[in-house]
């Protein structure tokens, strides 16, 4: 067992050229609160001799103190980490420990089988290429053991242990394990799980662990250990695929040397291979795999290398170069989404997506459907929130190379960002590309938004107003027109509440369809830049997220944010459209500042305080500062201001 | 930007006959280099905290490997408590000197002023000050955005649960609540000003991987490791190096010399040295595959109270 081995005493150089041939096997295991998963991965670790007497002392005294084995070793403690999971009883976040064996170094990864850590398994199993699904033989396959199961099918691992746990419990009964594990096959199966191996354990008392059990004479398969030590890896798929190296960073130490690092995906590489550069389909081929131990003859999935090519392309990061069959490139996809964050996902907001190493702006649409974990169903939805699984549709705002999921791991993941607080929110899969991005073309056109800018002896941009309702949005706005207009400019006003009249009409005032209401004034305000116009648009817009996503649509000089400051006292008190007091009659719902938040803007352009100063002098602030941007002056029609 | 009208090339990739399995060292060594060049991709301003010990010379180790045959593109920092053996110090210099890096030190003045020391102030007290306090100062005093750490999952049950890119607040706090999740090896390296990220290479590596390593790829190592003949005194059950003149003697402590080394290094007045005569990496393994404690228990501060390292991490302990 373990690196106790003979060897050691005798002859430690042939133990540690034995040793530094062992492979690596990353596995995860789950299982509901009760099965006894922190017992078995703790008996793991005490069976492989990973636990020193100092451990062993803490834990001893630690199993009399807080165990659940009556003043026996609680296997279970070994592996609880954080004070508070502790003192709870329940392990809550996704933890790695390691054993070895004389064949074999693991990582497992630990995952809660509580009802809404999801997001934990999940995050587990996309690491791991083996997992462990316990049951108590007492209580046979139950929901978890299904949501647990589709969860392992979902991210693509393809091999599973049904660990038949407690099997002490039930007198080590073959009819018992013997149903179980025909009742679980049949429900495998139908997820795409067929590579299955059961055995009967006893986390507790070690049986069928690390060596067989006198108490299953009638079981013939696998101990647990030699079955994790035997099983195949995925790397000999792994490296039959075609070549995928997603470029991480472009190595250039001088002028003659041009390296690009990353970790293969899939397949191998040798020099003279001809591989081509996604998405811009340039081709060349392998001149060097250049390593610090010296230029390589093949390198294969899994490993980290630096490319030299024989000629001078662009490739930069967040490119694949490939060979084969190439990954398809496409910028519209439908995707299966983990949500993983408090905050529901919003359709129609822009959020980061990362993919391998490209990071790019995403939309994401309604979910088709969303999937019950538990019995599979599709169920109709608006939205996701934390832990739930839907097939969505994702748009980019640029072609992205990738292949489907279930093709490849790394080249058809995603992780999904909260712009503002670039907290990660969800994980993705690819499923395919939406044809109509392929067939859909950018119109390069030659008359362009400068030459229209020019033509009106102007630049473009978007004025951004946003405040309460009733802050003076729309008064300040309509006087800075009035000036801009006097000055020779040519303008155009996006008024909230006039946009809701026509363009908008279909939207109410939840956050989803706040979020939708800024986005169509968004690309509205854009087409106006496009078309040459200062445009100045007057809208609550109150989440950050969507300003941001406004901003990013245009230039960095085109777009200036004006927050319009009113305490929502001062705006209640003003109260010109009477809204306030219906609101807080509760005859309007989810009204700004009562009910709906208001996000401020942090840094914005140009800050007006509408308790210092009246909208003529706001108005006369906001052209004077367009001055100073050199947004007015100049090649113009009219006298000089 | 469409690739549908490029002609097909003549790629005919060669089929591989056998697959090649790569050892689990060779995995580590990738996953640790893909890691460190997703920091350089996506920081601003990162630097590598060098602690001059074993996990430290396998992270530098790799750090040159990933970004070969360029120089690694970042500087290190060692945050000097005063109180590191004598030897610690000769070798960091020597091997950045080799090696052509660039070398940031800090050492807190405050703590300087106030003459804070282990043996003066206790070790929970000159740690937090030296060690926790000096590297704040350090990491906002260049601005840097991420630091990598040679931490290891496996030391400690608490880092078992650490991500690989681990985030912290403008007031460097780590907050087990809000980690963020980490799939596949696409990490989330997105951050607002002032925040940081201290990114561990070696999480997935464990202390019998280290040593292989070390072993396999000769990786220079502080001497200090390997057992000589060195002045110690026996103290609280724990052997302690009389390193320099600072140590203040009890009675009736002589020091002895005794054929020690040390499985890990920090602070002299705070690490332990076992009595041993491994004087080679093999027989170092040897000793460590044939013994019953974990490298841990030589650290004066883990023991000082239950749950301690989680409570120094929140606070920004590395």
């Amino acid at each position: 067992m373990a690196h106790i081995s003979d060897l050691i005493g005798t002859d430690i150089d042939a133990y540690l050229l034995q040793h530094q041939h062992k492979s690596l096997l990353r596995f995860i295991t789950c299982g509901s609160v009760d099965d006894g998963k922190s017992t078995l991965i703790g008996r793991l670790l005490y069976d492989s001799k990973m636990i020193f007497e100092d451990q062993m002392a803490a834990l001893e005294a630690d199993s009399k103190r807080v165990g659940t084995q009556g003043g026996e070793i609680d296997f279970a403690l070994l592996v609880d980490g954080l004070a508070a999971e502790r003192e709870q009883g329940i392990t809550i976040d996704v933890a790695y420990r390691f054993f070895s064996t004389d064949r074999r170094k693991f990582i497992v990864a630990d995952t809660p089988g509580h009802e809404q850590y999801t997001r934990n398994m999940v995050t587990g199993a996309s690491t791991a290429d083996l997992a462990v699904i316990l049951v108590d033989a007492r209580k046979g396959i139950l929901t978890q053991t299904r949501r647990h199961s589709f969860l392992v099918s979902l991210i693509g691992i393809r091999k599973v242990v049904l660990a038949v746990n407690k099997m002490d419990l039930v007198g080590f009964d073959q009819a018992i394990f013997d149903q179980i594990v025909s009742d679980y096959r049949a429900f495998a199966a139908q997820i795409g799980l067929d590579d299955v191996t059961a055995i009967p354990i006893s986390g507790l008392r070690g049986d069928n662990i690390a060596s067989r059990s006198d108490a299953t004479p009638w079981f013939d398969g696998p101990v647990l250990i030699d079955h994790l030590e035997t099983v195949p890896l995925d790397e000999a798929r792994r490296q039959q695929g075609d070549l995928r190296l997603p470029v991480q960073w472009v190595n250039r130490p001088n002028l003659d040397f041009r390296g690009f690092t990353g970790q293969i995906a899939s397949g191998v590489v040798r020099p003279g291979d001809v591989v081509r550069v996604l998405p811009s389909g340039k081709q060349s081929k392998v001149a060097r795999i250049v390593t610090f131990d010296g230029d390589l003859d093949l390198a294969v999935a899994g490993q980290s290398i630096t490319l030299t090519l024989e000629d001078e392309i662009d490739c930069s990061r967040g490119d694949i170069i490939a060979s084969g069959n190439p990954p398809e490139v496409a910028d519209q996809f439908e995707t299966t989404l983990i949500w993983m964050a408090e905050e529901a996902m919003l359709p129609g907001r822009s959020y980061w997506l990362k993919i391998g190493a490209k990071l790019v702006a995403a939309t994401i649409t309604e979910p088709k459907y969303k999937i019950n974990v538990n019995t599979l169903e599709h169920l109709a939805a608006k939205s996701l929130t934390l832990n739930e699984i839907g097939v969505c549709n994702i748009s980019l705002d640029q072609q992205i190379a990738f292949d489907p999921y279930k093709d490849n791991v790394d080249t058809g993941g995603f992780i999904l960002i909260d712009r503002m607080t670039n907290a990660t929110i969800g994980a993705g899969l690819i499923n395919f590309a939406l044809r109509r991005s392929q067939n859909i073309h950018w119109q390069a056109l030659d008359v362009n938004k400068t030459s229209r800018a020019d033509l009106k002896g102007q630049r473009s941009a978007i004025l951004w107003f946003t405040g309460l309702s009733g802050s003076g949005k729309s008064t300040i706005a309509n006087l800075v027109e009035k000036q801009l207009f006097a000055l020779g400019r040519h303008t155009t006003v996006l008024d909230g509440d006039n946009v809701r009249h026509g363009l908008n009409r279909d939207l109410g005032f939840t956050d989803a369809d706040r979020v939708e209401n800024i986005r169509r004034v968004a690309e509205v305000s854009k087409l106006m830049v496009e078309a040459g116009l200062i445009t100045l648009v007057s809208f609550i817009s109150p989440f950050r997220s969507e300003r941001q996503m406004a901003r990013d649509l245009v230039e960095t000089s085109e777009f200036i944010e004006i927050f319009v400051d009113t305490p929502l006292a001062v705006a209640e008190e003003r109260d010109v459209k009477g809204l306030y007091k219906k609101a807080r009659s509760g005859a309007l719902k989810n009204f700004t500042g009562i009910d709906s938040p208001y996000e401020a803007p942090i840094t914005p352009e140009i800050h007006i305080d509408t308790t210092k100063m009246t909208p003529e002098q706001a108005a006369d602030l906001i052209v004077e500062r367009l001055r100073d941007r050199g947004l007015i002056k100049g090649g113009w029609h009219g006298p000089e201001i | 930007m469409t690739t549908e009208s490029a002609t097909v090339p003549d790629i005919e990739p060669k089929p591989l006959l056998s697959p090649v399995a790569l050892t689990h060292l060779q995995r580590l060594e990738a996953e640790s280099i893909h890691i460190m060049r997703e920091v350089v991709a996506e920081s601003d301003n990162p630097v590598m905290l060098y602690s001059i010990g074993k996990d430290s010379a396998v992270m530098l180790h790799l750090a040159i490997k990933a970004f070969y045959p360029a120089l690694p593109p970042f500087p290190l920092l060692h945050v000097d408590t005063g109180w590191k053996f004598r030897e610690m110090i000769a070798f960091r210099d020597d091997i950045v000197a080799k090696l052509g890096l660039t070398l940031l030190t800090h050492t807190n003045p405050e703590g300087v002023a106030q003459g804070v020391g282990p043996f003066t102030h206790g070790s929970a007290v000159h740690t937090d000050i030296m060690k926790t306090q000096g590297l704040k100062q350090a990491l906002d005093q260049h601005g840097f955005d991420v630091a990598f750490g040679g931490a290891r999952r496996d030391e400690e049950k608490s880092r078992a649960k650490e991500r690989i890119f681990s985030f912290r607040s403008a007031q460097h706090r780590w907050d087990p609540k809000q980690q963020r999740p980490e799939l596949w090896r696409t990490y989330n390296a997105r951050k607002q000003k002032g925040e940081s990220i201290r990114v561990f290479p070696l999480s997935n590596w464990t202390e019998l991987d280290i040593w292989q390593y070390i072993h396999l790829e000769n990786i220079p190592l502080v001497p200090l490791y390997f057992a000589a003949e060195r002045p110690v005194v026996e103290r609280d059950g724990t052997l302690i190096m009389v390193d320099d003149d600072r140590m203040p003697m009890r009675p009736g402590e002589v020091p002895e010399q005794k054929m020690v080394r040390f499985r890990t290094l920090g602070c002299y007045p705070l690490t332990g040295a076992v009595e041993s005569t491994a004087a080679t990496l093999p027989d170092i393994i040897q000793e460590m595959l044939l013994t019953t404690t974990s490298e841990r228990q030589g650290r004066v501060i883990d023991h000082d109270q239950a749950a301690s390292m989680e409570k120094k991490k929140q606070e920004g302990y590395f």
